[in-house]
């Protein structure tokens, strides 16, 4: 066929190949400490810089800006607004979801930063910049420290 | 500096660390798959292996053969000028006799990877792989043949040829 | 082009695996080399990064994951890529930076994780090769390294046990570095005995896979007189890409290391390197490609490096001092990173502050290089005082 007749990569004869590797993360020295607090106390940790009057959630152990080394830790209230948000209706491949998924971005006060994470309890058409949200936890027990230990934010009223 | 460093920063974790989960990580598996295409000068390579035979093409500037068969010369930046039917012989220009596969897996029974340099080309070598005879006895500037697969087995690719048999 | 001074080093231990993420290993290393020059981040005007595939972190755009860490924030930040030259082509770039008259102090900074790449950082390369060529062959990585020194013991009649001296050296070299991972007393028996890879490459002939962070900082002449008293002056730079068809170049001499070393020595009135030269931190990923490389970049002539090294010259107290650091064979192969760790000992011999590994004779002026990309990059620095 000649070259410039095909407008589908399907009718030409590929080489398939896939690269066979898989990744292995540690989570390093902030990320051990902020997911051991919240599998072990459920609570958000932040790391605050004193000179740039920053608390960064997730925290790191260096302000991105004055490069010092961050080793004043304060927990963050579970409860936040939604910054912003999207309703996806396909997964990662393209496939269409039985349920939409609620993915908003949550900011928390005095904090720079903040966690994204699947909005509950909540429709889609309901969700709001600015709606106030609370972390909802897995029990203890089924915490693996993980960022899927919060099962996802969900509405409250203030 | 050397001197005045008490600790380098860094701090090493163990094989042990991980198994026993003494650390906290996650994991994640690409789900991808590619499709490449051959293109122009490849595609023309691979329709004569198909046909049991090795084409290249040739650049009338600089009169080199070049092989795999490529649309371009990168020397002289211009189109390549005819294609050229080589032979289906060649010398060893160098070799390995491996215990290493793709991601570093062990292989139980080596593989003699190779470069061939093609009969006719000038001294251009392919990659391929050499099979038949005691892989230690292979030596750089012996004599090899392409040994094909049955011709109704053949799908334009690299591997229509079996391996390269000593001669 | 205006002068530019390395006025700054720091780097981290190099180790199979870091507890660190890419980013924390960065700002460790960052912070590490402000400090050994008294300037903050306010000081820095631009930062380059240098870091291979990013298979390897299995982080794509890695360079942007890790710019918090390597202090871009709110700065012009680039990354410049060469595979296994990379590390070298980023204090290149780095001296670009500065020699252009664009920045007057430029932080360069490499990372690598390959733990995080499993089953093996090698699988990571298939997608590397020609998909149609190559890749179908069932090819491994280690089968180009060798191939090519197959070709460049045939080609001059060198032997196993002559390039297993590189192994012996660099890992006992390796012993004085404070972030060597694999430093030791090993024999040539022991790397002819250990485990067939591909042959003639054999497992002690390997660098191995590593985590690890190295940081330069480049300044401007006037900035660099103002803050050290021992600027070390880059005096030239170069890089070169061959062919990529491994078929269509003769394996035996590394030609593209060799025009990357002219542009460098032609900008630093090198004239006759192996005498103008002190020191040389040639890559040596594996055993034989110190000697390759150390050819490529004129330090002898063709095929001249084994005996060299046979006769103990190329030892930290030779004529010829190669890889005095103890190189990627006994300090760890953490790719870009290992490039940087090359330039950053120089830094030190010439400031004569490499502690146990200090070459005598107060060296003045060395040459660091790497190699890479589709194993047919070269990459040079020289430095001097």
């Amino acid at each position: 066929m000649p070259v410039d007749k095909i407008t589908q990569v399907s009718q030409t004869k590929p080489w398939h190949g896939q690269i066979p590797v898989y990744g292995q993360y540690t989570y390093g020295i902030a990320g051990e400490r902020f997911f051991r607090e919240i599998k072990a106390n459920g609570r958000i940790m932040g790391a605050k810089c004193s000179s740039c009057n920053l608390t960064y959630v997730p925290p790191r152990i260096y302000c991105e800006r004055c490069f010092s080394e961050l080793t004043e830790w304060l927990q963050i209230p579970d409860r936040g607004a939604v910054h912003t948000f999207t309703v996806s209706h396909v997964d990662l491949d393209g496939n269409r979801l039985d349920e939409p998924l609620i993915v908003a971005f949550v900011e928390f006060d005095g904090v720079h930063g903040g966690i994204v994470h699947r909005l509950g309890e909540v429709e889609p058409d309901q969700v709001y910049i600015g709606m106030p949200v609370e972390m909802r936890l897995k029990s203890k027990a089924k915490r693996t420290g993980s960022i899927l230990d919060i099962s996802y934010f969900k509405p409250i009223r203030v | 500096m050397n001197e005045k460093v008490k600790v380098w920063p860094g701090t090493p974790l163990s094989e042990k660390d991980i198994i026993e989960k003494r650390v906290l990580f996650t994991e994640w598996e690409p789900n991808l798959k590619y499709a490449w295409d051959a293109g122009v000068g490849y595609g023309g390579y691979f329709a004569g292996l198909k046909e049991g035979r090795i084409v290249g093409t040739e650049c009338a500037k600089c009169r080199r053969v070049l092989l795999p068969a490529r649309a371009f010369c990168e020397w002289c930046f211009r189109t390549v000028d005819r294609w050229v039917q080589l032979n289906d012989t060649g010398i060893v220009n160098t070799f390995s006799v491996a215990y290493t596969g793709t991601a570093a897996e062990r292989l139980k029974d080596p593989l003699v990877p190779a470069l061939i340099e093609i009969d006719g080309s000038g001294g251009v070598a392919i990659m391929h792989l050499i099979r038949g005879g005691d892989p230690w006895k292979v030596k750089i500037g012996m004599k090899v043949k392409a040994v094909w697969k049955p011709k109704g087995k053949r799908e334009g690719s690299i591997n229509d040829i079996e391996y390269w048999k000593p001669v | 082009m205006r002068k530019v001074a390395v006025v700054g080093a720091g780097m981290t231990k190099f180790m199979r695996r870091a507890h660190e993420t890419g980013k924390e290993l960065a700002w460790e290393t960052s912070r590490m080399a402000l400090d050994s020059c008294d300037l903050t981040l306010k000081d820095v005007d631009c930062v380059v990064m240098g870091t291979a595939p990013d298979a390897f972190d299995m982080i794509h755009m890695k360079h942007e994951y890790l710019s918090d860490g390597a202090g871009a924030w709110r700065k012009p930040y680039v990354r410049g890529f060469l595979g296994g030259g990379t590390g070298v082509f980023t204090a290149c770039q780095a001296w670009y930076h500065v020699a252009s008259g664009l920045f007057d102090v430029c932080l360069a900074v490499s990372e690598e994780k390959m733990s995080s790449c499993l089953p093996h950082p090698q699988g990571a390369f298939v997608t590397c090769w020609d998909q149609f060529t190559e890749s179908p062959l069932g090819t491994s990585l280690l089968w180009f390294f060798a191939w090519e020194m197959n070709r460049y013991m045939h080609a001059h009649g060198i032997t196993e046990r002559e390039i297993a001296l590189v192994s012996v050296k660099n890992k006992k070299n390796a012993i004085e570095h404070p972030c060597a991972q694999l430093p030791g007393e090993i024999t040539v028996d022991d790397v002819m005995n250990s485990e067939i890879m591909a042959w003639p490459v054999k497992r002690l002939d390997v660098s191995p896979t590593s985590d690890g962070a190295a940081v330069l900082v480049f300044a401007a002449e006037d900035v660099a007189k103002r803050i050290t008293d021992k600027p070390v002056w880059v005096e030239g730079a170069g890089w070169c890409l061959d062919t990529m068809y491994i078929g269509q170049r003769d394996l035996y001499y590394p030609k593209y290391v060799e025009y990357a070393a002219r542009m460098a020595y032609d900008m630093a009135g090198i004239k006759e390197p192996r005498h103008e030269i002190d020191i040389a931190e040639p890559y040596d990923p594996f055993s034989y490609k110190e000697l390759h490389n150390a050819e490529g970049l004129l330090l002898c002539g063709k095929g001249e490096a084994a005996k060299l090294t046979v006769d103990g010259e190329t030892q930290r107290t030779g004529r010829q001092p190669w890889c005095p650091s103890g190189g990627a064979l006994g300090v760890g192969n953490a790719i870009a990173a290992t490039g940087v760790m090359k330039v950053a000992e120089l830094f030190w011999q010439l400031r004569g502050e490499a502690g146990g590994r200090q070459v005598p004779g107060k060296p003045r002026r060395g040459v660091a290089q790497a190699w890479g990309d589709e194993m047919q990059v070269g990459t040079v620095i020289v430095l001097g005082v």
